[in-house]
């Protein structure tokens, strides 16, 4: 028996099943995160059904129905299974104080999904469920009724919310430009200032250009006010279920749907527009609702600095490691350094980088070529060149060893072939070497950014803000500014699901944002394992 | 050492004085003097490990690459020190080309591989590589087999044919002494057949230093043949000589197969 018993052991079937097991159990992992992320975060652009429903005391209640649960401890003789209650979403915060509602599902006396009741979502306070009483102008009530405000409704809000893109646009363009100028003038000023050329002439224009300037920000600023005023015009008086009411300027909804009313179809037309102006919008609210453009933005933004950072630094180094060094007690310590350097935590390089980059070079920077800014820093504070070059510095090990394996794969016949038609070292590893390794080193490049794109605590050292407010590329002269601090997609999350007012209600944006970062996350590295793929192609073809 | 009488009447292309090599402390070459003389296929014999491919990898500094190795002796190029300190090794290194045992293309067109030499050189017009390349693959005989795919991946040629791209892409610079190490080890007998032939045809061009462990290859293809054991060249004479009626028994035992 025993000697079956070790017969089969000795056969490796078991250690097969273990394996495969293993695998197996990282497979299930993987694809239960990504299962998480995804129906909690695809869900959240659909538009649920409201449901409107009357408890046995009298009193209504109208939301979006979020779940099921058994009350616990509540078993009884009569429930041997316990009582179950559900929770609601019932919005409209500034009437109940709470976004959320638990009701016994022995307390309903009936529930329904009425067509006519409408969600708005508000500029501020979240949504809105109810019904519409009036839709009034300034002077006089428009339409009555919630059948004829809900029509007379429609167009005012796609004039409020064209009139809203019109402030952004000259908030934004018009007058930020404005300041821009303005604040380089005062630069300059204050720089011939320093240099002690107070020459009268050139200072005095410069002032006359800033008053001019000041002119027109004034001028526009006007515009901007009666503009502002033109989105209160329009009021629309809303009745929640229990009949309170609630005036609202039409320039506060951002939109209105009717989720009980629409076909299958508009409601997955809904889901694409949500699921875009998630995409290519500005957050509202602390973060907690509107989109998330600017930190996707400065997520990809900043891991292409790091890449172009990372790569040629990570690459040289290897190569001095392989090709050039003796290889002997001293590279072998530095190699292990390297690897170890990958194991140190990320937070230690957030704080190396606040001291070196953002203190000492960056501080430096500022002293010698922006006198005139100070005491504002300039490079002397957090930003996205910072975070880059901090995470380069987390994510060189990866390269370093990637290109390092990538060149101790090109076959010493490659290099003697080289060297005997006449190359020397030098040209070998530029023409023949450098392509062979380049699988390699991009195999690093993948790494380092899978690595990067999920950072986040060097981040909040080095330049990542909460909100910022302008992506660090725009039109201004010199385009790209690196000094700007960002937004990013991992912090987001970490300030939407932490640090944000009411964080049962911005749980959707959380799931959300982390199914985009892991979009990202996979959109980059696939993107580099294509240009991997187009170089081995490029390089070595496979026709044997 | 018996030199024949026709080695001494053509020009030597290399020779070699009283050379000793060493990998470190190991010595692998012991007093060899040779004539490798001009415009003759010279092959070198031996058991694994007798020094013979030491030897070939002197005449380019190919062994300068290993550390620790190390020239005693005088080995000369038209009668030039080829370790002086006067050398550019990358110069030599064109007069003196090189073919591998193992076939090593590198993984880029046919075209490129071919060029890569005279791009090294500077050469830059498309016209001057064009012509180059198509002269250096009739050299090695592959021109009519790759003249369609010229842009297509070295790697999708067989092994014979990586071979003689090989050797087109050594005689692209125009060397004056082509070495080869073993260079029908890997390759059907088809493949060896065609690149023996080849040998033939590049005898008029340049000198040969072929290094084989197919004695039957030697005989057919040199002039003069060498037998190496253990780091010393015991004989160096006419192959037929070598072959035939050679003066020291070992070599006799290994001609004739009885050991290496």
């Amino acid at each position: 028996m025993r000697a079956r018993i070790k017969k089969f052991f000795d056969s490796g079937t078991l250690f097969v099943w273990f394996c495969g097991a293993a695998v197996a159990a990282s497979l299930l992992m993987v694809g239960g995160v990504l299962l998480l992320i995804m129906i909690n975060g695809l869900g959240f652009f659909w538009p649920h059904a409201l449901v409107e429903m009357t408890l046995t005391d009298g009193t209504r209640v109208l939301g979006e129905l979020k779940g099921e649960e058994v009350i616990p401890h509540s078993a009884t003789p009569e429930f041997p299974e316990g009582k179950t209650r559900v929770r609601l979403k019932v919005g409209n915060r500034d009437l109940y104080g709470l976004d959320f509602r638990w009701v016994d599902t022995d307390r309903i006396a009936k529930a329904g999904s009425p067509n006519d009741v409408a969600a708005f979502e508000r500029r501020e306070w979240g949504n809105f469920y109810g019904r519409i009483r009036e839709v009034s102008r300034s002077e006089g009530v428009v339409a009555t009724g919630n059948q004829d405000g809900w029509k007379a409704l429609q167009p005012l809000i796609k004039q409020a919310n064209d009139l809203h893109e019109e402030i952004e646009h000259l908030q934004r363009d018009v007058i930020g430009d404005i300041n821009f100028e303005i604040e380089g003038t005062r630069l300059k000023i204050r720089k011939l200032e320093l240099r002690g050329q107070g020459d009268a002439g050139e200072v005095a224009a410069l002032q006359a250009v800033t008053r001019q300037l000041e002119t027109r920000y004034r001028k526009h600023v006007e515009t901007l006010r009666a503009l502002s005023r033109q989105l209160d015009e329009y009021s629309v008086l809303l009745v929640e279920t229990n009949g309170r009411e609630k005036r609202l300027p039409v320039g506060q909804i951002v939109k209105a749907f009717r989720p009980n009313d629409m076909g299958f179809f508009e409601k997955i037309l809904t889901y694409f527009k949500n699921f875009w102006s998630v995409l290519s919008e500005e957050p509202r609210e602390a973060n907690t609702e509107g989109g998330i453009f600017p930190a996707i933005f400065g997520t990809v933004m900043m891991v292409l600095i790091m890449s172009v950072a990372v790569v040629p630094f990570g690459v040289l180094a290897a190569f001095y490691l392989r090709e050039y060094a003796k290889q002997g007690l001293i590279v072998r310590v530095i190699r292990i350094a390297v690897n170890n350097l990958a194991g140190v935590p990320s937070i230690v390089f957030g704080v190396f980088g606040l001291g070196f980059f953002v203190y000492a070079v960056g501080g430096t920077i500022d002293n010698l070529f922006y006198p005139e800014a100070l005491p504002t820093p300039t490079f002397g504070t957090g930003g996205i060149l910072w975070a880059s070059f901090t995470l380069a510095l987390l994510t060189v090990p990866v390269v370093i060893v990637s290109t390092e394996e990538g060149l101790s794969a090109v076959p010493r016949e490659y290099r003697e072939g080289s060297l005997a038609l006449g190359a020397t070292k030098f040209e070998s590893m530029l023409r023949v070497i450098l392509p062979c390794a380049l699988p390699g080193i991009l195999t690093g490049l993948i790494l380092a950014v899978a690595r990067a794109t999920g950072e986040v605590a060097p981040l909040m050292l080095t330049g990542v803000v909460k909100l910022a407010p302008a992506l660090p590329l725009d039109h201004h002269f010199p385009f790209l500014h690196f000094e700007r601090k960002f937004m990013h997609l991992g912090f987001h999350v970490f300030d939407v699901g932490f640090q944000s007012p009411n964080v049962e209600a911005a749980k959707p944006m959380v799931y959300v944002t982390t199914l985009i970062l892991v979009m990202v996350v996979i959109m980059l590295n696939l993107s580099a394992v294509a240009l991997r793929n187009y170089m081995q192609k490029k390089f070595k073809a496979s026709a044997v | 050492m018996a030199s024949s009488e026709r080695s001494q009447d053509k020009t030597p292309k290399i020779t070699v004085e009283d050379t000793d090599f060493f990998y470190g402390e190991k010595q692998a070459l012991f007093k060899v003097a040779l004539t490798v003389p001009a415009n003759q296929v010279t092959a070198f014999i031996g058991p694994s490990g007798c020094g013979k491919s030491t030897l070939l990898r002197c005449f380019n500094r190919l062994n300068d690459l290993v550390e620790g190795a190390r020239v005693v002796g005088r080995i000369c190029l038209d009668g030039r020190d080829i370790y002086d300190s006067s050398v550019d090794v990358t110069d030599l290194r064109t007069r003196v080309g090189m073919v591998f045992q193992k076939v090593n293309p590198f993984p880029k067109s046919i075209y490129q591989n071919v060029v890569y030499g005279p791009q090294l050189q500077g050469i830059r017009r498309r016209s001057v590589l064009d012509g180059i390349a198509e002269k250096s693959l009739q050299g090695a005989g592959l021109w009519e087999e790759v003249k369609d795919r010229l842009h297509h991946s070295a790697l999708g040629l067989s092994g014979g044919q990586q071979q003689r791209l090989c050797i087109a892409r050594a005689l692209a610079v125009n060397p004056e002494v082509l070495l080869m190490d073993e260079p029908c080890s890997a390759l059907d007998p088809l493949s060896t057949a065609k690149i023996e032939e080849l040998l033939h045809s590049l005898k008029d061009q340049l000198t040969v230093v072929i290094v084989t462990h197919n004695m039957q290859q030697a005989a057919r293809i040199s002039d003069l043949t060498g037998f190496f054991l253990m780091g010393e060249l015991l004989e160096y004479a006419d192959t037929k000589t070598i072959f035939t009626n050679p003066s020291d028994s070992r070599t006799e035992d290994y001609v004739t197969g009885r050991f290496g």
